[in-house]
C-alpha cells in the first residue's frame, strides 16, 4: 500500500500567541514554528504501517512557505520516503488546501491519505473530510487506532460518547487524533539521512486549482480577559464559596 | 431564509445540545431539523418539542445508523437547496460531515461558531481560543458548525410538523464494528451547569474516583485533562480542551489541573472557576475565581465531608 501524509507547519503548540495590535491576525514573526502535533501522529501511523510490512511507500506533502521544508524533513527523518512541497505564500483556506491535496492525490494515486484531525493554528478540522469528499473516498476521522484488515481498514474513532470502530474499504482518508500512537523523535543519523531523500518543490500554479478565498476575515480579536480571583485559606471557606454559587444557580 | 439543523443522536436519544443549536439557528431564520437513522421515533418527538422548530424532516434508513459522513452527505446535498444555512453541532457528527458536505457543494464552511453577528457574519475561535476571528461569508449558502456551549437552549413545548424525507438511495460505506460507551448517568458534559475536572495528578483510575465523588455530591458532570485520559485514568469522552469537549458551565472545579493552554481552550466559557492545586504558580490557580492551594488528597475528601455537613444535595 502507498500512503500519502499531509503535514502543516504551524506556530508551535507551546507558544501562547498574541493578537496583533491592528487586529489583522496573530503575531507570527519570530515565533517558534513546528509540525502540527496531530500531523506527527499521522506520520507515525504511516511509518508504523511501513515497519509492519503493510505499506511500501510513504510520500509526505506539505503546502506552505519555503520553510515548510523543515516539517517535511522531520517527517522524512521519522521514516517517510519522499516529500513534496507545494509552495504557497500567505494564508490558504482549508477548501483550497483540500483541492491541492486532491490534485496531489490524483498524481500520486495513494491507497491511503493520512492527515492530522486539525491544525492547532486555525483549529479548523476540515481538510481530511473535504479531501475525502472531493475524492469520493470513505473517511475515518479522529482516529485513535488503525488496523489493516483484509483489503480495508478498521479504524477506532474518538467520538462524543466514547469510541467507535468502523471498517472501511481502501482507498480512504484517515485523520489522526492524539491517542493514535506516540510519535518517535528521530535521532541525528535519521535527520542526516532525511536530507538525502527526494524532496520536490512545486508551485501552486502547476495545479490549476482555484484558491481564491471565500471568507473575509474582518478582524482577529483577543479573547475576553479573565480577572484572577482570590486564594481561599481553607476547606470551609471553599465550601462556603461553592454553596454561594449553588444558591445563585438555584435562583436562576 | 430557512435553516436546516442536523440532529445528533445516539441510542435513540436526541443530543442535549440540539436545543442550543436550534436556539442559535433561530437567529438566522425558520428552523427545520433533520433526523436521520432507523428507530428514531423518540428522537423525532424530542426534536419536534423544541421551541422554534417548524418541521422535523425524518430520513429513515438503516444505512444512516451511525450517522456516517458518506451516508449523510448525499442526503444533505439533496436537501441543501431548500436552505440558506445548514447547521450542525460542533461535535463528532457535525465535525465529520459538514466539511465533507462543504467540499461537495464547493463552499467554505464556518465551524465552531461562538457568536452569530448576522446572516453571514460569525465569530469563531482560533489558536486554542487565544484569538477570535470575525468572518464574513459572501457565499450563496452557509454551512456551519456551532458550539452548543456558547448558546442558551431553546424552550420546550412545541409540536413541530413531522414529515418524511426519501432516503432510499442512501448507502453507508463504513461498516460498524464496535462501540465503547462510557457507562453512567452523569449529566452531559458539554451542556452541564457544573463540571468537576481532574488532572493526571490524581495518579490512578481508582483515585480519579475522588473527582467523581465530588461531582456526584454536586450533581456535576466529570471532565479530565488530556494527560489524565492518556494515562488511562478517565475515558476519552471526558477530555476537556482544544481537542476534547468545550464546556461552559456556571461552575468549573479543577482538581489538580495545571491549566495548559490547550485545557484552558475548553473552559473559557465557564462563568466561575475554582482551582484546587498544590502549586500556587499554576496558571489555573492564577486565573481561578477561587483557588485553594494544597494537597488535593487532603482537600477533596474534607470538602466532600464539609458539603455533606452543610447539607448540600443536588
Ligand atoms: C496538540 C495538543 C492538544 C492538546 N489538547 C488538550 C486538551 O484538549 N485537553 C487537555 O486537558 N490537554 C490537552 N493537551 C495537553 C496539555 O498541553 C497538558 O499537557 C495537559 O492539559 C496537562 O494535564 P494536567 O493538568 O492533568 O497535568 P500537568 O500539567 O502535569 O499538571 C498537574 C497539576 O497537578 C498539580 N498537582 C500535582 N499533585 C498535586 C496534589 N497532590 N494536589 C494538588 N495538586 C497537585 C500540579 O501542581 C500541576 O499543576 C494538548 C496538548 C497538545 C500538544
Amino acid at each position: 500500500m502507498k500512503i500519502l501524509v499531509a503535514v502543516k507547519r504551524v506556530v508551535d503548540h507551546a507558544v501562547r500567541v498574541r493578537v496583533r495590535p491592528d487586529r489583522s491576525g496573530v503575531e507570527t514573526d519570530n515565533v517558534r514554528m513546528s509540525m502540527n502535533p496531530f500531523d506527527k501522529h499521522a506520520v507515525e501511523a504511516a511509518v508504523a504501517l511501513n515497519e509492519a510490512g503493510r505499506a511500501d511507500e510513504i510520500v509526505i506533502v506539505s503546502i506552505g512557505p519555503k520553510q515548510a521544508n523543515d516539517v517535511i524533513l522531520t517527517a522524512l527523518a521519522m521514516g517517510a520516503h519522499r516529500g513534496i512541497l507545494i509552495e504557497a505564500e500567505g494564508r490558504l483556506e482549508t477548501l483550497a488546501v483540500a483541492k491541492l491535496l486532491k490534485a496531489a492525490a490524483d498524481e500520486e494515486r495513494p491507497d491511503l491519505v493520512l492527515l492530522g484531525k486539525q491544525a492547532v493554528d486555525d483549529d479548523s478540522n476540515h481538510v481530511g473530510q473535504m479531501l475525502a469528499g472531493l475524492l469520493d473516498w470513505p473517511q475515518a476521522t479522529f482516529a485513535s487506532g488503525i488496523k489493516v484488515v483484509g483489503n480495508g481498514l478498521e479504524v477506532t474513532r474518538e467520538v462524543e460518547f466514547g469510541r467507535t470502530t468502523i471498517a472501511i474499504p481502501l482507498p480512504a482518508v484517515v485523520t489522526a487524533d492524539l491517542r493514535l500512537n506516540m510519535p518517535r523523535n528521530a535521532g541525528l543519523p535519521m535527520v542526516m539521512r532525511a536530507r538525502q531523500k527526494p524532496l520536490t518543490v512545486r508551485s501552486i500554479a502547476e495545479f490549476g486549482v482555484d484558491i481564491a478565498p471565500r471568507l473575509e476575515i474582518e478582524r482577529v480579536s483577543p479573547p475576553p480577559e479573565r480577572e484572577g480571583g482570590r486564594i481561599v485559606t481553607g476547606v470551609s471557606e471553599l465550601a462556603a464559596a461553592i454553596t454561594a454559587e449553588l444558591s445563585q444557580l438555584e435562583t436562576l | 431564509m430557512a435553516v436546516l439543523v442536523l440532529a445528533e443522536h445516539d441510542l435513540g436519544t436526541l443530543s442535549a445540545s440540539t436545543a442550543r443549536i436550534v436556539a442559535a439557528a433561530a437567529e438566522l431564520g425558520a428552523v427545520d431539523v433533520l433526523v436521520a437513522g432507523e428507530g428514531v421515533d423518540q428522537v423525532t418527538i424530542a426534536a419536534a418539542a423544541i421551541a422554534g422548530v417548524a418541521h422535523v424532516r425524518v430520513a429513515q434508513s438503516a444505512e444512516l445508523n451511525g450517522l456516517s459522513a458518506e451516508a449523510l452527505t448525499p442526503l444533505l446535498e439533496h436537501l441543501a437547496p431548500d436552505y440558506t444555512h445548514v447547521i450542525a453541532a460542533a461535535a463528532s457528527v457535525g465535525r465529520d460531515v459538514i466539511p465533507r458536505l462543504a467540499a461537495k457543494l464547493d463552499l467554505m464552511p464556518v465551524t465552531d461558531v461562538i457568536a452569530i453577528l448576522g446572516p453571514n457574519r460569525f465569530e469563531r475561535p482560533i489558536y486554542a481560543g487565544n484569538a477570535i476571528e470575525t468572518v464574513t461569508s459572501n457565499q450563496p449558502r452557509h454551512l456551519l458548525t456551532i458550539r452548543a456551549s456558547a448558546f442558551r437552549p431553546a424552550a420546550q413545548g412545541n409540536a413541530a410538523l413531522i414529515e418524511p424525507v426519501d432516503a432510499s438511495g442512501v448507502v453507508a460505506v463504513a461498516r460498524f464494528v464496535a462501540a465503547h460507551r462510557t457507562e453512567g448517568d452523569l449529566p452531559d458534559l458539554s451542556t452541564a451547569q457544573i463540571v468537576v475536572g481532574g488532572g493526571v495528578s490524581l495518579g490512578s483510575a481508582e483515585k480519579f474516583a475522588l473527582v467523581e465523588q465530588l461531582a456526584g455530591k454536586l450533581g456535576a458532570a466529570v471532565g479530565a485533562t488530556r494527560a489524565a485520559v492518556d494515562a488511562g485514568y478517565a475515558p476519552n469522552d471526558w477530555q476537556v480542551g482544544q481537542t476534547g469537549k468545550i464546556i461552559a458551565p456556571d461552575l468549573y472545579i479543577a482538581v489538580g489541573i495545571s491549566g495548559a493552554l490547550q485545557h484552558l481552550a475548553g473552559i473559557q466559557g465557564a462563568k466561575k472557576i475554582i482551582a484546587i492545586n498544590s502549586d500556587p504558580e499554576a496558571p489555573l490557580v492564577k486565573l481561578a475565581d477561587y483557588a485553594l492551594v494544597g494537597d488535593l488528597f487532603e482537600i477533596v475528601p474534607a470538602l466532600i465531608a464539609e458539603l455533606e455537613r452543610l447539607g448540600v444535595k443536588r
